[in-house]
């Protein structure tokens, strides 16, 4: 039997330590705003946030585990169930620590298919981040608009390799599939529609909105010192005006070849660093990646098809060795460090820094003196996915 | 700057409390002392050419085959400033892992260091809130320590499946939708007086 819980902080404040007026309210685990199974201590005085203490674990599935049970290659499937919205970007992470560590180079054929696939990822996700954005604060229908246009890249992905949403696609020095005939040509169907029709009409329906602008651009700012001390990365980070984006600084898969520009929060209309900007970013990176995959399908329609698996391993077995192997996924930087003893077939460790789990953990320093209505719009803008931060 | 010019720079500040340099590896690190750590770290921040301001990741892993046996923290730094990065190890003693929080000096410290001390039992002197955090606050023990050993009990439920009840779900009895049918140790059971 398990040992009783002894220490009254376990579960959160006791009333002892409340003022007259405070009042301790729990949001959550399964408020529909918190993004996934999130519970939020709130300790308030009025409508006033006086404290927060956010709850995680709910969704804890062991990755780190179950990682070091199974071989190499078959760690991808479990990395797709982290971040759920986006598993290209986190299979793509974990596949290029690896190679990192066994030094494989794959050809610029695999690498210009796993740009595409990332960057389709990352207006996928970026379209489900801003348009439930738009829905927690009101603003219902951008959302319709932005799952409209998700809906075809789910369709490409499940004509490439047969899966929707968890795809087991980037394996260890290659591909699971190569893209079907005519993929190109779809994936400029869609970039026409989605150039046309949905991010013009993004921008005019939410983004440039007074209501929206009213409503996110004076809350929730974060400094570029604190983002960069709590490790916020990705569109939180170059929200709060950092210009730094691991496809410009580190480029890995070629990014070094594509013509795009970093996007920063400029807080055009309140302080920099505030819920707008964050989401801001978001908005107009999707147009960025549109820019990206142009150019992709160019490169891809002039090259010669190879075999995607050519150097795949039949036995992935790195030295003894480690490494921290970093990339640039929807939601910020994602680490991997993984350790190989050099004997087993087997990771001996697999940490996953997460950038959700870096997101979060900000959270109790920018909730601080808010209104409980605006801590919705925190959340929202912070962009978290409870699947990576629990893992 | 480089790997090998930042271990200088620490060596010739902090002297003993660097111990060793392994250059040759993938990302080159340092390993440094338990007790330098904290210092070493606010000054991995505050120098002008280190300014290793962002805590990329802080790990724990377990050595218990290694001599003597050990648990490692590996901090990731890095420098938005100057775009380099350094790695830095402690080594604890395995039976009584501790070490000074860092999290003074990079905030996400608090997070990372809540997770190895809920996974692999790490204690962060000074953490101002050292609790589990991906676990439940009731659980007893460090999973990720190389020698964990799955429960068979949690909070009177029981959660690993015994010989028999694996033979009966082979034979294609149903299992695990009713009242467990294992009833655990010093467990009360109503009756119906």
């Amino acid at each position: 039997m398990n040992s009783p819980i002894t220490s009254d902080q376990a579960y959160g404040w006791r009333i002892e330590d409340l003022d007259v007026d405070e009042m301790i309210l729990n949001m959550g685990p399964q408020h529909p705003s918190t993004h996934g199974v999130l519970r939020i201590e709130l300790k308030t005085d009025g409508e006033v946030v006086r404290a927060a203490r956010p709850h995680i674990g709910y969704l804890h599935r062991c990755f780190e585990k179950h990682a070091e049970s199974v071989d190499y290659p078959g760690v991808i499937p479990y990395t797709d169930r982290m971040d759920y919205v986006a598993s290209m970007g986190n299979s793509l992470g974990y596949a290029l620590a690896v190679e990192k560590l066994m030094a494989i180079e794959v050809s610029p054929y695999v690498q210009t298919i796993r740009v595409i696939m990332a960057e389709l990822q990352r207006i996928a996700s970026h379209s489900i981040a801003v348009g439930t954005y738009g829905m927690d604060i009101g603003a219902f229908t951008p959302f319709l608009h932005l799952l409209r246009d998700r809906e075809k890249i789910l369709d490409l992905f499940e004509w490439t390799c047969g899966a929707r949403l968890l795809y087991n696609y980037n394996w260890v020095g290659g591909l699971s599939h190569d893209v079907p005939e005519g993929f190109v040509k779809a994936c400029r169907q869609f970039l026409r529609e989605f150039d046309a029709i949905t991010y013009p009409e993004l921008m005019d329906l939410l983004i440039g909105n007074k209501i929206f602008i009213k409503r996110t651009a004076e809350i929730g700012v974060c400094s570029p010192e604190l983002a960069i001390s709590y490790d916020l990365t990705g569109p939180n980070l170059r929200g709060s005006g950092v210009p730094r984006d691991l496809r410009k600084d580190e480029p890995y898969c070629g990014y070094g070849q594509y013509a795009f520009d970093v996007v920063v929060g400029k807080g055009a209309y309140g302080p920099l660093g505030s819920c707008f900007d964050r989401n801001w970013v978001r908005a107009v990176e999707m147009h960025e990646s549109a820019k990206i995959l142009h150019q992709a399908v160019d490169r891809l329609e002039k090259m010669e098809r190879t075999d995607v698996r050519e150097k795949v391993p039949k036995r992935v077995k790195p030295n003894k060795g480690e490494v921290y192997g970093r990339s640039e996924a929807p939601r910020g930087q994602l680490g991997y460090y993984i350790v190989a003893d050099g004997t087993a077939v087997n990771p001996y460790r697999v940490k996953v820094k997460s950038p959700c789990f870096t997101a979060m953990s900000i959270f109790h320093v920018l909730a601080r003196g808010m209104y409980i209505a605006d801590i919705i719009a925190l959340i929202g803008s912070l962009d978290v996915v409870l699947g990576e931060i629990d893992r | 700057m480089e790997s090998a010019g930042i271990h200088d720079r620490l060596k010739a500040r902090f002297g003993e409390g660097v111990t060793a340099f392994e250059a040759g590896a993938l990302q080159p690190f340092a390993v440094v002392t338990s007790d330098a750590i904290g210092e070493l770290a606010a000054f991995c921040k505050a120098d002008p050419d280190l300014a290793l301001d962002n805590l990329m990741c802080l790990s724990a892993v377990d050595y218990p085959k290694a001599e003597p046996p050990r648990i490692e923290v590996v901090y990731h730094l890095w420098s938005y400033r100057h775009l380099h990065g350094f790695v830095l190890k402690v080594f604890l003693p395995r039976e009584d892992p501790r070490v000074p929080t860092v999290e003074g000096v990079w905030g996400v410290a608090n997070w990372h260091e809540r997770e190895a001390y809920d996974l692999l039992g790490v204690v962060f002197e000074g953490h101002s809130d050292l609790r589990r955090i991906l676990l439940p606050d009731d659980w007893t023990g460090h999973p990720l320590r190389k020698d964990w050993v799955d429960p068979e009990f949690y909070n009177g439920m029981h959660v690993k499946p015994t010989a028999q009840m694996a033979e009966r779900a082979m034979a294609g009895e149903q299992l695990g939708v009713g009242p467990f049918d294992v009833t655990p140790p010093n467990r009360h059971v109503p009756t119906d007086q």
